[in-house]
């Protein structure tokens, strides 16, 4: 699916571009479109450093396996895949915690490690399992409880009251992550 | 609130620590073990993240979206959806940085607290930029065969929308 909708969008973009006589500024992106990855990869790195370094701190002693067993009862039902005490899940619930506080860019570390976790007792390498496809979809549903960004841009542009849209948001991210987690739950149970 | 957001970090950094403290583990070492694995991390992401910012850059600058948003505007009239939201709708699973920009201006000309503003604000909070996130963690484990991931995503980022559209109306 990556795979056609990144040709498509390239195809499109360029032939567009040509068409609607919008060229030029298609060649100054491909020209510029590598130092911009490189800057969004520059900005990721010491994080995900710092908070590896972290999180491997907190799998050593063992609390991460203590995260993992409070949260079982829940963890279970989204991911029935994965076996009980494994260290997924201690990073799948701390992930969430961490992105339901609005600190995504802390939670992103716990997300890749859920995902290297979740590799681990993937049977085929290439391929994406169950398991995963619920927690991306977990993730890029929101779980945010407190959209700090927003809440900061609202502030800087004089809102009155910039914290009003907190609850509209949970409700809006709730419905967001029911509609995704049930469309995933049909698909799971057809393909078995 | 935002007092709230500040200490967390430094309460869960701390709470790291002093765990591993009375665990007796050496946690310097495990530290540092684990930043490497964070650089190897990095550095498997970053062919897929030039890969998609590449693509998706083209296809932004091209101004398809434009394009497609004269078709759509007689829908929008139709539901009585502001159409000066509908950029943001459709942008929101594909470039995360571009919606910020998106509802800066619209905080600007109509303000923060008009309804455009609020609905923005609540798009723009509830769902995350499905596009960046797939991309992020597929790519850091080389996985190529997504599978029904990115169906499954958009129709979130889906629900998410029109139930932003739905409580606003309701709240505002």
């Amino acid at each position: 699916m990556i795979n056609i909708i990144w040709g498509v969008m390239i195809v499109i973009g360029i032939i567009y571009g040509l068409i609607s006589g919008n060229i030029e500024a298609i060649n100054n992106e491909i020209i510029v479109s590598g130092k911009k990855g490189l800057d969004m990869i520059l900005e990721m790195l010491p994080i995900l450093v710092i908070w590896m370094g972290l999180m491997k701190i907190a799998e050593e002693s063992g609390l991460l396996k203590k995260i993992a067993n409070l949260f079982y009862p829940v963890l279970s039902k989204l991911f029935p895949s994965i076996p009980k005490g494994n260290k997924a899940l201690g990073y799948i619930a701390s992930n969430i915690a961490v992105n339901m506080m609005g600190l995504g860019s802390a939670a992103t570390p716990f997300g890749l490690k859920a995902m290297d976790e979740m590799q681990k007792i993937n049977q085929k390498k290439d391929t994406a399992t169950d398991a995963m496809i619920t927690f991306l979809v977990l993730n890029t549903s929101g779980v945010t409880l407190i959209p700090t960004t927003v809440i900061s841009l609202r502030m800087l542009s004089g809102s009155a009251h910039p914290t009003e849209i907190i609850l509209p948001a949970i409700l809006a991210t709730f419905c967001a992550s029911v509609g995704g987690l049930s469309l995933d739950y049909l698909i799971r149970r057809r393909h078995k | 609130m935002n007092k709230i957001s500040i200490i967390i970090i430094p309460i869960i950094v701390l709470g790291i620590v002093m765990y591993g403290y009375k665990k007796k583990l050496n946690i310097y070492d495990a530290f540092l073990t684990g930043a490497k694995e964070g650089l190897v991390s990095a550095f498997n992401i970053f062919p897929t993240l030039i890969a998609m910012v590449f693509a998706i850059n083209i296809f932004l600058k091209s101004n398809f979206i434009g394009f497609i948003l004269g078709f759509l505007k007689p829908v929008f009239k139709f539901l009585s959806i502001p159409l000066d939201i509908l950029p943001m709708a459709i942008l929101r699973p594909i470039s995360g940085s571009s919606t910020l920009v998106i509802m800066n201006n619209l905080f600007e000309n109509f303000g923060p607290d008009s309804f455009v503003g609020r609905l923005a604000s609540i798009i723009q909070g509830c769902t995350d930029t499905t596009f960046y996130v797939m991309t992020l963690y597929f790519g850091s484990l080389k996985i190529l065969k997504t599978r029904y991931a990115i169906k499954v995503g958009l129709f979130a980022d889906l629900c998410g929308i029109v139930a932003a559209f739905i409580i606003a109306n309701l709240f505002f």
